[in-house]
């Protein structure tokens, strides 16, 4: 055994560890603590992939000493170092370019307990990605939870501990279905590691019992982690948590914390309920339908807000929709589209919550399209970088965003059934994204007299005032651009990651 | 369906009381039911494990005399499965009360459209 295996269980440890010591910090070490630990841990993941894609083969990692059907596990392989690495960059230009809104935002004697909570939510979404044994992922998916709500009501005022409320009920809920999901799929194999759950349910599968609760135990797993991931109907709490929360906070939960969820269900349909059998039960198809109406619906309601925070909340919605979408599909392709899709709209909306603070800040704190009249002339690097996350969201060759679409709709020419929803969908949630982001593009770049300047209270900033945020915005944008102009080795990386989970 | 309703009628209950918890907790206007049937809906979960886990005429898995053979214990680990459970429930249990102790001392109620009326009202 090479001594980098052991990283993944570094990460986990370190971040864990790393969360008790800021706890006990003050506000400035804590941050800097916080900062070198998610650079670290990011490295740590690059190594991890850089000897996943040399050695070309996946590898379990005991946890404590019981070997495989008593003890815990860890399970490595390209596609799940890849994704904490990404998760790892992501936070990090997240957490810089929201730092002087969480040093005004929070409460001075509060902000280390913001880096204790980001802490252990990259410690669980790091457990998530990487954990084989399918009650640990239960275990952290709630850690995961409660460490979201912190982040959500750490800005104190009436709006986010409503929020905060709202997502936690939502949350329960989805957590409570999926423990039960889980008791249930315990019972039919008795098993807890996803590679013995998966090896029972094979030939239980073939014998052809149990089908009814094999079928109840998936629905149920599906319908907890769609809720918990915000899929269309359940999306009610998002707008608030995301439009309202200080804006790193915003900027992760849209990206990162969604995200993981959705990783945990492609992990459960693929190593541990197996690809084949998840298609025949017909969830899918529910997948499918509510994935194509929240593409819709989320645009719809996207359209009709007047706040660009919420918009953007909203357009995670549609986001979100897409991805449930690829994963109905019900083909490998449509998966990895999914998968890129969940690295592209992780990019581009961390990167739009950013963008917007920017914009509103020199808007007199004003979150109203109104007001944000010209703001793009008023901080450059900001409009710039709305326009770029814009571009990506509705899907202009160069960024991110195009590939994913590309991708999406490739995908569906495989399925015939499904083809045609699909690319009618595409198209109408298209035309959608760009009315509403061209819109608010379009009224950053207006002009405004000098007398509406004094009126609404406008300021300048330059970006030589604020460089960490430029230089945050700035990777912001490569980072988009390298995965739109660099798509084919991602996707060889995530077909090979597919693969290895099998 | 019948027999095998009656023979266990213990995993039928499990599954009424978590949809008496799912419900309460999604459609109760007032926070602290909310929090109740969240803790019913938990609490189904529990049952439900510590029956499967259950085996008729065998004993408890903690060694008195001598390790016996493994027919003679019923299943620990659905046992450990619930005190897992049970730690994570009362930690977002004890989330949930706190959050509602600060809308409660914000709006003096504990009713959740309402402060979502309030809330709206103050145009925050």
């Amino acid at each position: 055994m090479q001594f980098v295996q052991n990283f993944p269980f570094f990460c986990i440890i370190l971040t864990l560890f790393s969360g008790s010591v800021c706890a006990v910090l003050k506000s400035k070490p804590a941050r800097i603590v916080n900062t070198i630990l998610i650079t670290i841990v990011g490295i740590l993941n690059a190594c991890v992939l850089a000897f996943e894609i040399k050695t070309g083969e996946s590898y379990t990692y005991m946890m404590g000493h019981f070997p495989a059907p008593w003890g815990n596990e860890i399970r490595i392989g390209v596609l799940e170092a890849g994704m904490a690495l990404f998760f790892c960059v992501i936070m990090l230009l997240s957490m810089l370019g929201g730092k002087h809104k969480v040093l005004t935002e929070i409460a001075k004697e509060k902000q280390n307990l913001y880096y204790v909570l980001v802490n252990l939510l990259l410690s669980s979404l790091i457990a998530l990605v990487y954990t084989n044994d399918i009650f640990t992922a239960y275990v952290f998916v709630e850690i995961n939870t409660i460490s979201a709500c912190g982040l959500i009501m750490i800005r104190q005022n009436g709006r986010t501990i409503e929020a905060a409320v709202r997502y936690m009920i939502m949350s329960l809920l989805g957590s409570g279905l999926l423990l039960m999901g889980i008791c249930m799929l315990y019972d039919i194999t008795g098993h807890l590691l996803m590679s013995n759950i998966k090896q029972t349910l094979e030939a239980t599968y073939a014998s052809g019992k149990l089908d009814v609760p094999l079928l109840v135990s998936v629905a149920f797993m599906c319908i907890g982690l769609a809720i918990k991931s915000a899929l269309f109907p359940f999306h009610a709490w998002l707008p608030d948590a995301y439009g309202y929360s200080t804006v790193s906070s915003a900027a992760i939960l849209s990206s990162l914390v969604s995200k993981g969820y959705i990783f945990l269900l492609i992990k459960i349909i693929y190593r541990v309920v197996g690809f084949e059998i998840f298609r025949d039960t017909h969830i899918i198809n529910v997948l499918f339908i509510f994935g194509l109406c929240g593409m819709i619906f989320g645009s719809v309601s996207a359209i009709r807000e007047n706040d660009i925070r919420r918009m953007i909340a909203f357009s995670s919605v549609a986001q979100i929709g897409y991805i449930y979408m690829g994963i109905g599909l019900g083909t490998e392709v449509g998966m990895a589209a999914s998968i890129f899709h969940i690295l592209s709209h992780a990019a581009t909306k961390s990167m739009l919550f950013i963008a917007a603070i920017g914009l509103t800040e020199v808007s007199d704190g004003s979150r109203h399209f109104i007001k944000l009249t010209g703001a793009g002339f008023r901080n450059k690097i900001a409009g710039l970088t709305f326009m770029a996350g814009s571009l990506s969201m509705v899907g202009v060759p160069i960024f991110a965003g195009f590939i994913s679409k590309l991708l999406f709709a490739q995908a569906a020419t495989v399925n015939k059934g499904k083809m045609l929803p699909v690319l009618i969908c595409l198209g109408i949630s298209t035309i959608l994204n760009a009315i509403y982001f061209m819109k608010t593009v379009i009224r950053i770049y207006t002009p405004i007299d000098d007398k509406t300047f004094e009126e609404n209270k406008c300021s300048v900033i330059k970006a030589r005032q604020v460089p960490l945020y430029t230089v945050t915005c700035i990777l912001f944008i490569i980072v988009n651009v390298v995965l739109g102009t660099m798509s084919d080795p991602i996707m060889d990386l995530i077909t090979k990651g597919l693969s290895m989970f099998a | 369906m019948g027999p095998n309703l009656i023979a266990n009628y213990g995993e039928a209950i499990a599954m009424i009381m978590f949809a008496i918890g799912m419900g309460n907790l999604l459609l109760q206007k007032n926070l602290i039911k909310k929090i109740i049937g969240l803790n019913i809906m938990d609490s189904s979960v529990y049952l439900f494990l510590a029956l499967k886990g259950y085996i008729t005429g065998r004993k408890v898995p903690i060694v008195v005399d001598g390790i016996q053979e493994v027919t003679a214990y019923i299943n620990p680990i659905p046992a450990g499965l619930v005190l897992t459970g049970i730690v994570v429930s009362v930690s977002v249990s004890a989330l949930m009360l706190s959050l509602t102790i600060r809308l409660y001392k914000r709006y003096h109620t504990l009713d959740l459209d309402e402060i979502s009326l309030r809330l709206r009202q103050e145009g925050l």
